[in-house]
């Protein structure tokens, strides 16, 4: 039981980093409907800048924690949100009104430009990074086996549940929440009754881009190394998960995240570590064959 | 000489709208650069430090800066693009006198740069004289010829090279000694080809069906691995595993197929790249058969006619040179290579276009232009895909044996996501559903990839520590963008008619509809 309480903890906390970055691909898919391939190397930046801001913090000696975090997680999120509009910029808005296919391929290019640009700017080795937040409460103990809850992964539900609740907020409640989904709904209507829809769609990215520097900066402290490849595996988990709860939908994003998080630690926990992704893949297809649109996602109407 | 007259803004207002642009250009580079241009992490004893590197960021900034604002004041803000009259060169459109002074003085400047002999210059200044010169000459025969059918000559003429291009290569080597380096020629051909003929089988999911496919690779693997694993384990030949390879390729298109056809396009494109890294990922873990990371050595070579290419004959039989009484040459097992390859892919270009004028090719692209007139009309829309899977899977298979075939050994390593990205781009670049494109698509990709691989010439520039193999990639990767934003219908974009009434005409571009995914 408590091997299950710990396998639970660590899969919600791995499960709220691929939710944070599913919400950036679901957003979107959900905006202009195309697979943003570049995201998950967005996030690999993102976290690569904050690596690089911890450095800086520690060469000019600021050893509050707190403080420390807050300052790294504010810039790296203002640097990774010029990222993601200047890649929705340069490949994604010429192609507004292309074909469907075409913005996907660029996509994958900006996606392999990102992944060559790091390895090539910061070198290909792992780049490991001390423990920043440590220590935790241990909940259980017993048969030798305890349970620990980390400050981080602490640190890690409450961002996202915080942020979450910011973003469901900013979708719901404010004019750019509305201009994103009066967008979703008719790009064509909204700029007609005064929307700037090029606008709209740069915030999108620039949004779904801090989401993805959080989620970045998360990794890095639950993790201590990245590379410069983290961004595909993470991302292709991460746009699973968007299917999974059903595209263009943010609670599903969230909701997917955390299924294939626990998918992901459980099955290695319990079966095989080799082929935790085998079962991650298999999972949604299984999901797609019983709710063809994801779990949380609304049936399309299709127009003729 | 109209287009001087006309009143645009002038100098000074264009300056100040370039000026500013440059300079928030420069901002946002400086942004995204500042720390990882800037900054650069360097392993130590005492753990990661940085090392600054202010050159390479101000390099960097400098770079967006002067290209933004020459860009806007010569091309986008112009009144007269300076990229025009190259432009034209693709055209038919005349020439005019200021044409004619841009390109001159253009040609004149690449000349001179010829005669310092510098490295450097010769580099810049040989494409543009090349690509000068080769216009010229498009637009001459163009004007004396302006009626002969060029893209029937164009595929012909491709065709016969193709097919006389090994063997009149050799016999000219043999002949002359020239010292060509045909091994490296060869080599290259063949690759190109394997590429030609995935994207032609890729074409008939996503071009002609409109079946956006992520993980094409998958069966490609399971081609290979077919190959392999028969041919090591039961001593089978690759003419009689070619078709099983195939076949088993086929069923696995079916087997995917099956459950996940009925989902929509973005759902399917996902299910489709999980399936190929789940090939990926069995293939690198079930050690006991496919022997894991360290993949299956020892596959051996096609045979002509039962006669191998070895200089003896392993059960003391005939070899193919002491058959045709011909002195051994290794070359003689690559060329026949190449020709297999060459076959494959003609087979199928052939099977595809034969496959577009029956019932089934047709229903694919109605799918493709519209799957509920389709289903209205009554086609079975999940039989129609599941075919189309079916058909392009196949191929892939069969690609896949020969590339394990020609490589002798194969790990899961050949089976990574960025093949089928590479493949799902040659498809597209090169014009969903266009045969030919996909061809030149295939030949600039791989071809283009290729010439970086041999980059001494960047050595030259940027000192010997430089490693061009590692901006390769970089590279690969930016050309994908700006071609995709350059021509986003691809580099063939007009389409031919599969029926027509009388004369067939090309539909133009903009009357295509997208191939739905």
């Amino acid at each position: 039981m408590s091997y299950f309480l710990q396998q639970l903890i660590n899969g919600v906390a791995l499960g709220s980093i691929y939710g944070l970055i599913a919400i950036g691909y679901t957003m979107v898919y959900g905006i202009i409907g195309m697979i943003n391939f570049a995201h998950g190397d967005i996030f690999m930046v993102g976290s690569f800048i904050a690596l690089i801001l911890f450095l800086i913090l520690l060469s000019l000696g600021v050893t509050m924690i707190p403080l420390a975090l807050l300052i790294v997680l504010l810039v790296a999120m203002c640097l990774t949100a010029v990222w993601g509009w200047t890649v929705e910029r340069i490949a994604y808005r010429p192609l507004r009104e292309s074909f469907r296919l075409a913005p996907l391929i660029t996509a994958i290019g900006m996606s392999i430009v990102l992944q060559n640009f790091i390895q090539v700017a910061q070198g290909a080795r792992v780049k490991p990074l001390q423990p920043v937040v440590t220590g935790g409460y241990v909940l259980s103990e017993g048969g030798g086996f305890s349970v620990i809850l980390s400050n981080i992964q602490i640190l890690i539900v409450v961002t996202t549940l915080v942020l979450m609740v910011l973003f469901w907020l900013v979708i719901t409640r404010t004019a750019l929440g509305r201009a994103q989904r009066a967008c979703e709904q008719d790009r064509l209507m909204a700029s007609l009754s005064g929307v700037n829809v090029d606008r709209t769609i740069s915030l999108t990215f620039v949004l779904g881009a801090m989401l993805a520097a959080v989620a970045g900066l998360l990794y890095l402290l639950y993790y201590g190394v990245i590379d410069f490849y983290i961004g595909f595996i993470a991302g292709i988990k991460a746009f699973t998960a968007a299917v999974f709860g059903g595209i263009g939908s943010l609670p599903g994003a969230m909701l997917g995240g955390l299924i294939i998080g626990l998918i992901e630690t459980f099955w290695s926990a319990y079966f095989s570590i080799e082929y935790k992704d085998v079962a991650a893949f298999s999972m949604l297809a299984i999901v797609l064959i019983f709710f063809p649109t994801g779990l949380l996602g609304r049936p399309e109407v299709e127009k003729v | 000489m109209s287009a001087l007259a006309e009143t645009g803004k002038p100098f000074g207002q264009r300056l100040q709208s370039a000026l500013g642009d440059a300079v928030i250009g420069g901002l946002i580079a400086f942004l995204l650069f500042s720390l990882l241009l800037g900054l650069r992490m360097v392993d130590k004893v005492t753990g990661l430090t940085l090392e600054p590197r202010p050159w390479l960021l101000i390099t960097a900034v400098a770079i967006v800066f002067f290209g933004r604002l020459l860009l806007s004041l010569f091309v986008w803000q112009a009144e007269y693009p300076i990229t025009k009259p190259f432009a034209k060169f693709f055209t038919r459109e005349p020439f005019d006198r200021r044409d004619l002074i841009v390109l001159g003085s253009v040609a004149a400047i690449s000349g001179v740069m010829l005669l310092f002999r510098n490295p450097i210059y010769s580099l810049f200044a040989i494409p543009i004289l090349l690509f000068l010169g080769l216009g010229s000459l498009r637009r001459l025969i163009v004007y004396f010829f302006p009626d002969l059918p060029y893209a029937r000559i164009f595929v012909t003429v491709g065709l016969l090279f193709a097919i006389f291009f090994p063997l009149s290569t050799y016999f000219l080597e043999k002949t002359f000694h020239l010292g060509l380096p045909l091994r490296y020629w060869f080599d290259l051909a063949i690759l190109v080809l394997t590429y030609i003929m995935l994207g032609w089988g890729l074409n008939i999911v996503v071009g002609l069906a409109g079946l956006l496919d992520l993980g094409y690779v998958a069966f490609y693997a399971v081609g290979a691995y077919t190959f392999a694993l028969l041919a090591t384990h039961f001593g089978l030949g690759f003419w009689i595993c070619l078709p099983v390879a195939g076949a088993v390729a086929a069923l696995w298109g079916i087997i995917l197929g099956f459950p996940v056809l009925r989902l929509r396009g973005d759902y399917l494109a996902i299910v489709t790249l999980a399936f190929g890294e789940i090939i990926r990922i069995v293939l690198l873990n079930w050690t006991e058969v496919t022997n894991g990371p360290n993949g299956v050595s020892g596959i051996p070579k096609p045979t002509f006619f039962g006669l191998p290419f070895t200089p003896i004959a392993a059960g003391g039989g005939e070899t193919f040179s002491s058959f045709f009484g011909l002195k051994y040459d290794p070359l003689q097992g690559i060329i026949f290579l190449y020709y297999v390859i060459l076959a494959l892919a003609l087979f199928t270009n052939l099977v595809t276009l034969r496959l577009r004028r029956l019932p089934v090719g047709r229903a694919w692209e109605a799918m493709r232009e519209d799957e509920i007139a389709c289903r209205s009309l009554g086609i079975n829309t999940t039989v129609t895909k599941l075919t189309a899977f079916a058909t392009g899977a196949l191929f892939g298979g069969l690609a896949g044996s020969f590339f394990a075939t020609r490589q002798g050994f194969i790990s899961p390593e050949s089976f990574t996501f960025i093949e089928s990205a590479i493949i799902l781009a040659i498809v597209v670049l090169g014009g969903m559903g266009s045969q030919l494109g996909v061809a030149i698509a295939a030949i600039v990709m791989v071809g283009g990839f290729e010439a970086l691989r041999h980059t001494d010439w960047l050595e030259e520039i940027f000192g010997p520590d430089f490693d061009p193999s590692l901006y390769r990639m970089l590279l690969f990767g930016a050309a994908m963008v700006a071609i995709m934003v350059w021509r986003p219908r691809g580099l063939v974009a007009a389409r031919d008619p599969t029926i027509t009434l009388g004369e067939a005409r090309a539909i133009p571009p903009d009357l295509v509809k997208e191939g739905r995914a």
